[in-house]
This record gives structure tokens, sequence and C-alpha cells, in this order.
């Protein structure tokens, strides 16, 4: 084990639980990120300030944790700018083609029990882990 | 009232994933890592999430409306379709080649680190192109309705 930090996990998880569920109590929409990005990004979205509103949280979450003596997240990436560019189309245009993520098929899905959701999620995790096993060990191929 | 809940829901959301330790892409090949030295943290963010989440969808199910809006949009689709699996594969691999997925890149953004800047621009131009471009490559999506307003059906979208 390299760096398991289960409890923080845990909390952590809790409270993008607790997130999803007040969405949709409180506005009745899935709390997928992938669906809220997109749907802002398509011309004939009608709803667009609840989205721009939730993004603007996601956001300030850093902001507001610097106030208190946090640092700003700057995450170490080993891979180039243009691997890191090739993941990133890869990652935007496969969450909208199977429309969701780990947040809107990975946690809402699950939470749902939704079928279509779950096959998505242990194709994306299993397509994951294939990619680092293949980058990092060579295995596979 | 809907926009505040919103950007609180957003906060609580980054919270979580910052909490987590999820923003962080090495922790994210940690767990994807299986035949390397395997953090299983990620397994645990899951249950987490999933465990609350199910809770309040219980409690929701059994009321009639949102607290803020009209009704509740619940995704409707239950199929496992061509696009479906497609989109997680490449999903995936870019997930695994990053450490980097939809929300922790959005929270991270605020770092405004090159890297993530990058990604974030990269994965907002996939998905316009798979907005402008996607439906063309699946015939059986292109018969959808696209004239009829989207705000008054429940969302295709699954999340």
């Amino acid at each position: 084990m390299h760096d398991f930090t289960p409890f923080s996990g845990l909390a952590g998880g809790a409270l993008i639980g607790l997130a999803a569920a007040l969405l949709m109590l409180l506005t009745g929409r899935i709390a997928g990120v992938t669906g809220i990005v997109g749907g802002l990004l398509q011309a004939d979205t009608a709803d667009r300030s609840w989205r721009v509103a939730f993004i603007a949280g996601l956001i300030a979450a850093p902001l507001i944790a610097a106030l208190s003596g946090a640092p700003l997240p700057r995450p170490s990436m080993n891979a180039s700018l243009v691997v890191i560019t090739i993941a990133g189309v890869l990652v935007g245009f496969g969450t909208r083609m199977g429309n969701g993520c780990t947040s809107g098929h990975g946690v809402c899905g699950f939470a749902r029990l939704s079928g279509r959701s779950i096959a998505a999620t242990i194709i994306f995790m299993l397509a994951a882990i294939a990619t680092v096993a293949i980058a990092r060990h060579g295995l596979g191929g | 009232m809907a926009l505040l809940a919103s950007f609180v829901c957003g906060l609580i959301f980054g919270a979580g994933l910052l909490i987590s330790g999820m923003t962080d892409p090495q922790k994210v090949l940690g767990f994807l890592d299986l035949f390397g030295a395997w953090d299983a943290t990620l397994a645990f963010v899951m249950a987490g999430a999933v465990a609350v989440a199910a809770t309040g969808f219980a409690i929701a199910r059994r009321r009639a409306a949102p607290a803020f809006s009209a009704r509740f949009l619940w995704p409707d689709r239950n199929d496992i379709d061509a696009p479906l699996v497609a989109g997680a594969v490449l999903f995936g691999i870019g997930w695994g080649l990053a450490g980097i997925c939809p929300g922790p890149a959005l929270v991270n953004l605020a770092g405004l680190s090159l890297p993530i800047v990058v990604f974030v621009v990269a994965m907002l131009a996939g998905m316009i192109g798979q907005n402008l471009f996607g439906k063309n490559l699946w015939r059986r999506d292109a018969v959808a309705p696209r004239s009829i307003d989207t705000t008054s059906l429940p969302s295709r979208a699954d999340g």
C-alpha cells in the first residue's frame, strides 16, 4: 500500500455523496460534472445559470479553503503537455459520448442502481487500469 | 434559491474531492495502478459517496418535487448502447493517461497550474467536438429530437 488514506477518503466521499443528494433534493438535478459542463457548451441548452453556479462552487472550494491557510491545488503531473492534451480531449469527448463520468455514472448512477451507469463505470475503470498498466509497466499491449 | 443551492452543492462537492485526495492525479493513478504500489483510497471515496447519495436519492424518491424546482429530473435511460461503451473506453484511456477526470480538473483550476489549464482546455474542446460531431458517428442517435425544449424533458444525459 502506498499513501493509503481510507478515513479522509471516506469523509471526502461522504461529502461528495451529500452534494449529490442535496442537488437532487433541492433542484431535482443529477450531480454529473460532465453533464453539467457539457450542457453549457451545447447551443440548445436553455438552463445555463444553475450549471454556472455549480461549477463556480467547484472552483470556489479550494479558494475558500485557501482563506483558512490551505495551499491552492497545484497537482504534480508527470505526463508531458502533449500527453495531457490528448488525455484531456479523450476525457472530454469520451464522457460526453458515454453521457457521464466518475460523478454522473460512478457516484449518482451506482446510487440509483442504474445498470447503464454501472456498466459504464466498470468499462471506464477497466480501460483506465489497462492504460496505467501499459503506460507504467508495459503490460498487455 | 435554486442558484444558491447549486453553488453550495458545487462547493460541498469540491470540498469532498479535496478532502478525499481525488484532486491529486498521483493518488488517482495509485488506485488505477493495480500492478504497482496500489492505493485503495478511491474505493473508500466511492463507497462513502454512493452510500450517502443513495440515502439522499431514496428520500427524494418519496417526495413529490424538489425544494426549489418543479420536478425531479431522473435520467430515463436504461439501455447499454455502443456510444456508452465506446465513450467509457475513451474516457478511461484519457483518465488513465492523466489521472484527472472532469470534477477534479475543475477544482484544480483554482491553482492555475499550466498542466491543469491545458487539460481543462483540451477537455472542453473534446466536449465541444462531441457535441458538434458525435451525433454523426452513431446513426441511431441521429434521430433524437433536437427541436423540443429540453428544459421540460427529463435529462437525456446520465450525468
